[in-house]
């Protein structure tokens, strides 16, 4: 007797085929295939641009089937900007990490989101700078250890951890800001469901969406792949809570 | 068209929107206000996109993402906010994206002034970001030319895929004068942008856009590629203005504004009986080294004059290969450093009698 | 008794070890023997999968996107004999 099967889960189409150079455990690969499974069933592929940052998310190109341009360090949303306001049709969404956004490019998010540009932004905060080794970022939690805060974070010096999504919520240029993470399966659903609202509220309506995912570095926070997996419940979620900050759009929820 | 009376910042706006261009982003500073302040006001008129952006910074990195996709852009700015522009330009050069930046020259260095400068030489024909790129470099020194090399650098920046700087002045993008509009007439041998990031529209290939390149040997070749497309501009694409140096015994080498007072000294010089020519470069970059060398060739010394205190006339002594003398009469820029014609045609006297 | 299946790709896996937490019956494993790529990767026994309901946490919280789940369709009318 043949045994007969249907596939439930699958690479989506938009992800290519590829082993990726993201450390074990580390949730950018999650995100990645979250943000193109949202591409597939919105069936946007054939005309979503990327455009990569500066961070481990650099190599965006290497992953999704897609066409990229891209951006210096910080200037995603504005070089953004530049190619939305060309391919008025196409679905332009940029992929930024916590120093990226939330350091050196926090004006061009700031006023790409005040500017209600018609793009989906997917923001990683894993409250460090991974693909330099590990510095302080604007995220790093108070008292944590990084390559620059060897003491632990000092608010006094430092200040204290930026909180984006509730900053860009205050915009009224911003049609959806939310924190999601993906440290469980029932957060991963919600994540993917999230992501999908983004990129449709782009679709649907031309808003400006973000989305900011909580996420871990592993290696960068010297712990392995489910230690680090497990601070996200712990230290991060009571720093930056889940949830929706805002959503004025009027997308349909897929489901 | 109706001849026209207008500032020299207009004729640059007037140009791009005539050659095509739909989409500015820029910043206001002075002197150059004008050109943002006009394109808001006219580029909506013909469907274009203008966009105030929050920065120098965040408008060169609009214009590079405009520019990824396909479009006729530009973006404008003087000496300090070009400074904030040299990553995205580097990164555009690396990319291999045209575009047009417009610089209208203030003093520096730092917060500087607000009067008229040729101190960002250096800084525009010699790289000016990190890694080692050129641009075009254009220097009007009139309302017209404002307007025609405008539109020559669109040309020139999509033909080669380099990034173009239109390097004016105070003087020159305050200045009215006479404007002769003309229509755009697009050259033949522009090739549809078969690179530019559309979404993948059912095609197979991926298209991107970047200038990371960290596989073993790939950024060496990429940018000895980079490297041969300069070599085709010097070859292809240098020009300058030769005033009177058919039979001259001596020539001043000036451009933009500088070469406006020089030509008159060198007028003046030619009422004394002296026979006195000017080569004014149009191209900094590619730089005449050619036309030059020729008047080194024939022994005929030189005079520099620049609103600085001493760039071009590098490269002016780089291209004659020391075979004749080359002085140089700099005004440093700020308020009321600009010389007059007297001024210059009393270097001109001094020099003349200088054998090397 | 069901027999779903899923498919761990040792040429994706990096032996994070985040789906043993995901599966809500505890069904996979760490494997001994290294991979390829160096790490040791995660794995199912036949008798964990023959318990496996093909929930597809797994494969969804892998950030390699390792795993394909399948889900058995027997008693299908158009099962062939």
């Amino acid at each position: 007797m043949t045994d007969l099967y249907e596939q439930v889960f699958e690479r989506p189409k938009a992800l290519k085929s590829v082993a990726t150079h993201f450390c074990p455990g580390c949730h950018h690969g999650t995100i990645h295939r979250l943000c193109a499974e949202a591409m597939d069933v919105l069936d946007i592929q054939q005309r979503t641009i990327g455009v990569a940052s500066v961070g481990c998310s650099v190599f965006l190109y290497g992953y999704f089937d897609i066409d990229v341009v891209e951006a210096p360090h910080g200037r995603a949303p504005a070089v953004a900007t530049g190619v939305k306001r060309v391919r008025k049709d196409d679905i332009v969404f940029t992929y930024q990490g916590d120093g990226d956004l939330a350091a050196i490019g926090t004006a061009e998010i700031i006023h790409a989101a005040n500017r209600g540009e018609a793009i989906t932004v997917i923001f990683v905060n894993n409250t460090t700078y991974g693909m330099t080794g590990g510095q302080m970022a604007p995220t790093t939690l108070p008292q944590q250890r990084t390559s620059t805060s060897p003491a632990g974070r000092d608010v006094a010096n430092d200040g204290y951890p930026i909180r984006m999504a509730e900053l860009l919520a205050g915009l009224e240029g911003v049609a959806y800001s939310t924190r999601v993470a993906v440290d469980s399966p029932k957060h991963i659903i919600a994540a993917g469901k999230a992501i999908r609202h983004a990129f449709d509220c782009q679709v649907k309506t031309g808003g400006f969406s973000f989305v900011e995912v909580l996420s871990t570095c592993p290696t960068n926070w010297g712990m392995d792949a489910l230690k680090a997996n497990a601070r996200v419940e712990k230290e991060m979620i009571p720093y930056f809570p889940l949830g929706v900050y805002k959503d004025a759009s009027r997308a349909e929820e897929g489901e | 068209m109706k001849r026209l009376f207008v500032k020299g910042n207009e004729a640059v706006a007037m140009g791009a929107i005539e050659a095509g261009c739909r989409y500015y982003f820029g910043y206001p500073i002075t002197p150059q206000s004008d050109i943002p302040e006009y394109i808001a006001r006219e580029i909506p008129k013909v469907g274009g996109v203008f966009i105030q952006a929050e920065s120098e910074i965040a408008s060169i990195n609009m214009l590079l993402g405009a520019s990824a996709s396909g479009a006729r852009a530009m973006t404008s700015s003087s000496s300090p906010g070009i400074s904030l522009k040299q990553e995205g330009i580097s990164y555009m050069a690396g990319s291999e994206l045209p575009g047009l930046i417009v610089n209208i020259c203030r003093s520096g260095p730092g917060l500087g002034g607000i009067d008229a400068s040729q101190a960002d030489y250096f800084q525009s024909v010699k790289g000016g970001g990190h890694g080692g790129y050129r641009v075009i470099v254009l220097a009007p020194d009139s309302v017209q030319e404002m307007y025609d090399l405008t539109m020559l650098a669109f040309d020139l920046s999509d033909r080669y895929r380099v990034p173009a700087l239109l390097l004016a002045d105070a003087v020159i993008g305050q200045v009215k004068e006479a404007l002769e509009p003309h229509p755009y007439v697009a050259p033949a041998d522009l090739l549809p942008k078969e690179w530019a990031v559309a979404g993948k529209q059912g095609r197979d290939d991926q298209r991107i856009v970047k200038s990371l390149y960290l596989g073993d040997g790939e950024l060496e070749a990429h940018n000895w590629r980079l490297h041969a497309k300069y070599d085709e501009l010097k070859k292809n694409e240098v020009r300058f203005e030769g005033y009177r140096t058919e039979d001259a015994d001596f020539v001043v080498t000036a451009f933009g504004s500088a070469a406006r007072i020089a030509k008159s000294a060198v007028m003046m010089a030619r009422e004394a009986g002296l026979k006195v020519g000017l080569l004014r470069p149009i191209t900094l970059f590619p730089f005449p080294e050619q036309a030059l060398r020729e008047l080194a060739d024939r022994g005929i010394p030189m005079l520099c004059v620049e609103l600085n205190t001493g760039q071009m006339v590098d490269d002016v002594r780089l291209a004659v290969k020391c075979r004749v003398d080359v002085a140089f009469y700099g005004r440093a820029p700020g308020a009321g450093s600009l010389p007059t014609p007297e001024e210059i045609f009393k270097q001109i006297q001094n020099n003349m009698t200088v054998k090397l | 008794m069901t027999k779903n299946k899923i498919v761990i790709d040792e040429a994706y896996c990096k032996g994070c070890a985040l789906c043993t937490v995901a599966c809500p019956h505890g069904l996979i494993e760490m494997d001994v023997v290294m991979n390829g790529l160096g790490y040791i990767p995660a794995q199912i026994t036949p008798a964990n999968l023959a318990k496996c309901t093909a929930c597809a946490l797994c494969a969804r919280t892998c950030p390699d996107t390792a795993i394909t789940v399948f889900k058995s369709v027997s008693g299908s009318k158009t099962e062939q004999t």
